[in-house]
This record gives C-alpha cells, sequence and structure tokens, in this order.
C-alpha cells in the first residue's frame, strides 16, 4: 500500500507541477492533484485564510481543504529561494507554518526546505530530510531527484519553444504580466489570457520567456543604475516588462496582480514610473481579490484593447499619438 | 550637504548626534504627523506598506526645511524594505525634489558601494573622529532605550497623569544636547531617578502586556496611535523587546562580526514557526511566545497593512495564543487609522487581560471595576 500523498494545484504548483509530480511518483508515492480552482475551493480557503493574505494565498488553503480529508499526508514545500541572492515570498517562506496553524484537519506535512540562496550543500542537507517523511532511502530519494529533474527540464523546454512559435501573427499584440500561478488558474485570473484572445488580440505572458532571458534583461537595467530586485518572481516580470517597454514588441501590458502581494505593489509601481517616463506603451493595471467580478475586468479590457488597437492604426498612419499613457487604475 | 534621514521613534536623537559629530550639517525631519502621512502617501502606490510612506513625508517634509542629501537604509530580502530606495528615488524625482538619496546597503550585497557610501558619509573625519562619533552615538542609542523601556514599566502607576511623559519628554531633550557621553549617562540616570519620583504603589497586581510584531510600526508612536502610552494610561505595565540596541546587536554587529551568536527567537518560535520569512515575522512569533513563558498576561501585535511577514505571524499567532495560553491581539495598521477605533479595542483587551489577572490573583485583591481612560 503506498502512501497517497495530496498536491495542492496552487501557488508555485503552477511552476514546478511536473516536478513535483514525477517526484513523488518516483519516491513511489501516489500523488493525489485537487482539482482546478472552483467556487467551492475558494469558499473553503476563506474561511481559513487570514482576511490580510493575497486571494492565491486563500486560494491554496481552498485546495489544501479540499484534500486534507483524502491523504495521508500533503506535499507543501517551503520555498526560500530558487537562486542566488534571490527570495520568493516571505508568505511562501512561511506557508507550512501557516498551513499548520490555520487549516483544522490538516494531514501530516511533508515540508521540504527549498533554499538554493546557501548553496547546493545546505540544499542537498535540507533534501535528505525528505526520504524519511516520504519513506525512501536516501540513495533512492538521489536518483528520483536526479530523473524528476530531467525530465521537468524536458516538459519546460517544449512548453517554451510551443509558446515562442505560437505569437508570431499579427494583430494587436498584449504582454500579459502575472505571477504564473494567477494567469494559469482561470478561476482566480478569470481568464484573462483566454479573454484577450477571445478580443482578437494576442496575448504574450512572461512566463513565455526563459528566466535566463528575462534576467538579462532586468540585468541590462540594472547597468543603467537600477537596484537588484531580490524576489525571483519579481525579476521574470520587471525583466519582460523592461523588454517590451524597450523595444515595442508589444502593443499594450496588461498586469494582473493580487491585491496584498507584497513584490507586485512595488514592481507595478515601477513599471508605470517606467511607461510614464518614456511615454511608450499603454498599461492597464487589474487588481484582484475575492470579490472580483468578471463584467468588470472584461469592460476594462475591451477598453484597453480598443484603445491599443486605435493607438496602433494611429502610429501605423504617422497621426500624433495620444501623450499619455493609459492607466486605468 | 544639508543630510537629513527618516524618523523612526526617537532615533534622530542618536544619529542626529552621529552626523553632526562628523561634521554634517543635519536636519532633522519635523515630527511626523497627519500631514506626512498624507504627503507620502501622495507620492507612493496604494498597495505600499506604510513605512514606506511615512518615510517619504519626512523627506518631502525634510526637503522643505532646505535637505539636499537622504540618509536611507537598504536591504536584501525578502521584505519590501530593501526596495524602498528605488521608489523612493522615482518618488523624490516625480514630486520635483532635487535631494540626493544615499542608500546605506549592508557590505555583503557589494562591498564597493558601501565603500563608497561609508565614504560620502565620513567626509573628511579622522578614524578617531568616527570612533569618538560612533560611541556617543552608541550611548545615546542605549539612554533611549532605557528611558522608553522605564517608561514604559512606570506609566501605569504615575500618581498624576502625562507626568512620566513630562520627564521623559525633559529627558529626551537633554540627551540630545548631551555631547560626551558621561553627560549621556548622567542626564539618564537624573530622567529615571525623576521617573521614580512619579510613580506610586498601586494596590492591584500589574497587568503585563507586550507589545510585538514590525519593528517600525512597534518603534513609532505616530504611526500606532501611541499604543504604548495608551495601554499604559489604562493600567498595563508594557513590555517592548524591539529595541535600538536589540536591532542594532541582530542586525549590524551579528552580521559583520559572525562569531557573536544572535538572540535566539528562532528557537522559541520553532514549534510554530519553523523558518525565518524576513522582517520581523519570527520576532513576532518568538517573542510572543517567550512573553507567555516568562508570566505576561497578554500580547498586542502591530503590523503595517498588507505585511508579508507579519501576515505569517498572524495566521501563526492564534496557535500561539492556544497552545502558550496567552491572549494575543493583532492590529493592522495603515495611513487611515482612527485612534477611537484603536481605544475601543486597546480597552476591551484591557479588560479582559484584568478580568484574567484578577481571577489568578484571587477576588480579594480585585478592585470593583477596571480602569477606563475618558
Amino acid at each position: 500500500m503506498s502512501l497517497v500523498v495530496g498536491v495542492p494545484r496552487a501557488l508555485l504548483f503552477h511552476e514546478y507541477g511536473p516536478l513535483m509530480l514525477e517526484l513523488l511518483r518516483q519516491c513511489g508515492a501516489r500523488a493525489v492533484l485537487s482539482p482546478v480552482t472552483n467556487k467551492q475551493i475558494l469558499q473553503a480557503g476563506l474561511e481559513v485564510c487570514v482576511d490580510e493574505a493575497c486571494l492565491p494565498v486563500k486560494v491554496f488553503f481552498g485546495h489544501v481543504a479540499y484534500l486534507a480529508e483524502h491523504v495521508d499526508a500533503l506535499f507543501v514545500p517551503r520555498f526560500v529561494s530558487v537562486e542566488r541572492g534571490a527570495y520568493i515570498c516571505p508568505k511562501l517562506m512561511g506557508l507550512p507554518d501557516m498551513v499548520r496553524a490555520r487549516a483544522p484537519g490538516v494531514p501530516r506535512l511533508v515540508d521540504p526546505c527549498i533554499d538554493m540562496s546557501r548553496g547546493l550543500g545546505k540544499m542537498a542537507r535540507s533534501m535528505v530530510e525528505l526520504g524519511p517523511a516520504l519513506g525512501v532511502s536516501s540513495s533512492r530519494l538521489a536518483i528520483a531527484l536526479a530523473r524528476s529533474l530531467k525530465a521537468a527540464s524536458a516538459t519546460a523546454k517544449t512548453r517554451l519553444g510551443g509558446e515562442q512559435t505560437a505569437v508570431t501573427y499579427g494583430g494587436v499584440r498584449i504582454g500579459v504580466l502575472g505571477h504564473e500561478y494567477n494567469l494559469n488558474d482561470p478561476y482566480i485570473s478569470l481568464d484573462l489570457v483566454g479573454k484577450i484572445r477571445r478580443l482578437g488580440a494576442t496575448p504574450v505572458t512572461a512566463g513565455s520567456y526563459s528566466h535566463q532571458e528575462t534576467v538579462r534583461w532586468e540585468r541590462q537595467r540594472i547597468r543603467r543604475g537600477a537596484k537588484r530586485l531580490f524576489w525571483t518572481y519579481g525579476r521574470r516580470l520587471l525583466g519582460a516588462a523592461y523588454r517590451w517597454l524597450d523595444t515595442g514588441e508589444v502593443d499594450g501590458i496588461v498586469h494582473l496582480a493580487s491585491f496584498g502581494c507584497g513584490p507586485e505593489s512595488f514592481i507595478s509601481e515601477i513599471i508605470q514610473y517606467e511607461a510614464g517616463e518614456q511615454n511608450s506603451l499603454p498599461l492597464l493595471c487589474v487588481n484582484i481579490d475575492e470579490h472580483s467580478a468578471e463584467a468588470g475586468l472584461s469592460t476594462r479590457l475591451e477598453a484597453f484593447i480598443d484603445t491599443v488597437a486605435m493607438r496602433k492604426c494611429e502610429y501605423a498612419n504617422h497621426l500624433p499619438t495620444p501623450g499619455q499613457p493609459v492607466d486605468t487604475r | 550637504m544639508r543630510i537629513t534621514f527618516p524618523h523612526l521613534g526617537n532615533l534622530w536623537i542618536p544619529v542626529k548626534a552621529f552626523l553632526s559629530s562628523l561634521g554634517h550639517d543635519v536636519i532633522t525631519p519635523p515630527p511626523t504627523t497627519k500631514r506626512t502621512l498624507s504627503i507620502g502617501a501622495r507620492h507612493t502606490p496604494d498597495g505600499a506598506c506604510l513605512p514606506l510612506k511615512v518615510t517619504m513625508g519626512n523627506f518631502i517634509e525634510a526637503a522643505e526645511l532646505g535637505a539636499d542629501a537622504i540618509l536611507m537604509v537598504g536591504g536584501i530580502g525578502p521584505c519590501r524594505l530593501g526596495y524602498y530606495c528605488e521608489l523612493q528615488r522615482r518618488a523624490l524625482a516625480r514630486a520635483g525634489c532635487s535631494a540626493q538619496l544615499i542608500v546605506v546597503e549592508p557590505p555583503r550585497s557589494g562591498l564597493l558601494e558601501f565603500a563608497n557610501v561609508v565614504r560620502t558619509i565620513r567626509r573628511r573625519a579622522t578614524l578617531g573622529q568616527i570612533l569618538e562619533a560612533s560611541r556617543l552615538a552608541w550611548a545615546k542609542f542605549g539612554a533611549v532605550d532605557a528611558l522608553d523601556q522605564a517608561a514604559n514599566a512606570a506609566r501605569w502607576r504615575e500618581a498624576r497623569p502625562g507626568s512620566v511623559d513630562a520627564c521623559m519628554r525633559r529627558g529626551l531633550a537633554l540627551i540630545d544636547t548631551a555631547e560626551t557621553c558621561d553627560a549621556v549617562r548622567g542626564f539618564v540616570e537624573q530622567t529615571l531617578h525623576d521617573v521614580e519620583g512619579c510613580v506610586e504603589a498601586k494596590p492591584r497586581p500589574a497587568v503585563r502586556v507586550g507589545v510585538v510584531g514590525e519593528i517600525y510600526i512597534v518603534m513609532e508612536p505616530a504611526v500606532n496611535m501611541d499604543v504604548c502610552k495608551r495601554l499604559g494610561r489604562l493600567g498595563a505595565q508594557v513590555v517592548q523587546p524591539l529595541t535600538f540596541s536589540h536591532w542594532i546587536e541582530s542586525h549590524v554587529v551579528c552580521d559583520i562580526a559572525r562569531w557573536i551568536p544572535k538572540p535566539d527567537v528562532l528557537s522559541w518560535s520553532r514549534p510554530y514557526l519553523r523558518h525565518f520569512v524576513g522582517g520581523h515575522g519570527v520576532e513576532s512569533v518568538g517573542h510572543s511566545v517567550e512573553m507567555a513563558r516568562s508570566g505576561l498576561h497578554g500580547v498586542v501585535h502591530l503590523a503595517p497593512m498588507t505585511c508579508m511577514p507579519e501576515i505569517v505571524a498572524q495566521s501563526v499567532l492564534p496557535c500561539v495564543s492556544l497552545a502558550e495560553g496567552i491572549p494575543v491581539m493583532s492590529l493592522a495598521v495603515d495611513e487611515h487609522t482612527a485612534d477611537v477605533g484603536f481605544d475601543t479595542r486597546l480597552e476591551a483587551f484591557f479588560d479582559l487581560l484584568s478580568a484574567r489577572v484578577c481571577e489568578e490573583g484571587g477576588s480579594s485583591s480585585c478592585p470593583g471595576s477596571c480602569p477606563v481612560s475618558t
């Protein structure tokens, strides 16, 4: 009888999902994935989570509550840092503790500490603790880890390649900024990417660039005097935004931020400032929380895409352009 | 160069002493008021945390007084404080303020930049002068901490309302004028003696309340609605473990001299919060645990709205409260805070605590009614 481990389909599952599932499979555990976020899951999350947390964390609690009854253990890694000199987010650093304290009747947590900022040695030591938690020996764990890393990087490569070919046709191109765990969850993001597509525009997400690319773009800015950001996913968003502002690869930027998100509150301000300085691209900032009404988003998005399309036509006809970037906060 | 810095409680006294001993023309920003808050909020994003808004207001008010250089701390995350400087630099430019922002980053994020900043601050001072300035600043740090703690411990027993705070104000003004370490020590002793003279014996046992949370909110009375004073006037003996000396020891001294052991809050918080989460999240949980074990009666937890580390702490604190048997009240602060709302909550919390203290101490020592502020 193999160990049944629940994996919440929320937060960094949207980044490391294939790796997590493959690792659990290689270790001989049966992984149970929670369903795509729905109203019941969000409601369950709202009941247990603190009010001040951001929407994706509340949704995570909902997935935990859904899985709690069906599994022997829950896989909730503590993501501290995935690269040197940058962190993820304080809330994700304390996530297993928050789950333990808030979610009633939660089964045993498997919470390896992912902290690459201190070097690989420390990282390996914290991964060793995962062995007993999953009931496997260290050597089997090491093999499982190596195999799942390899499999996950192969999936990531095909994903990146696939998306880049998809964005080559004409029309209005909208750059979409936002954390993967918001954009990839149609319930949280109110299917923002799908809506843009249905309005006849081509969405380009920050997640479609590789981490190396976005870091390189951010670094180009640092040379011009900006301070390096210390949130990994913030760097990705900022790097993509800088790229779009500099090259004009897209015709407008939509930033989907969750209300109460610390990094995004700062990144959004910096992008607004830069867009205003360079007077280059229209920008739409959307804040989401659990009260999101779909009609509100649709209206804003339609108006924004119309504006962007008009602006593009004016550019094409060499007419004077509207002065200020559009900011409908 | 007319240099200024952000306010944080009584931080201005030692920082002013340090910078003027190095020969700078120091401009202390006007005390934080509602105007500071509204100026700061106008120039910063609304989703940002309160300390960014208040310090921004300080900078603009100091620039109005003629400051042209601003000293600010940096950081390497994961708390947002480390990126304040980038937003403030842009906001200053947009506000049409020409003051230059000098950001003190921790040495390990870049030795060269650190050396540059040190050179700017140092001016032409010799090493001896720098050491002398640091000694004076350190003495003043210790002095304001000692006075704060004495006032927090004494306020509930004061004979005449407001007398302890009057002593404090006089003492702080004296310490500000002191030019040698000996003078600082003398003034501290004198003020502590004065404070002792203001208190009388109370018939009931002390209700001891701890104040924990994000350091800026805990230490800046202008934004925390004077929570220590309010609790003291209600009749609580206030314990506040976050002090300047504590901060400097754990963040500066231990950072440079790695062999000095850090105060081990993580071991206190480990059953509830097992990992550092940035800011003062671990401190909030750890100190609450330690307070429960050392017999305090309640904890007030303060955090700026949307503070990431404190949201983690706030999630965990109810668990601490249940397991350690100590009431904890979390209060979020932003620029819209109304002090009446604060008063009501603190009064209710204090009433509950004093009822518990009475039960523990036997009903004989319990006064008829709990003190209520008007």
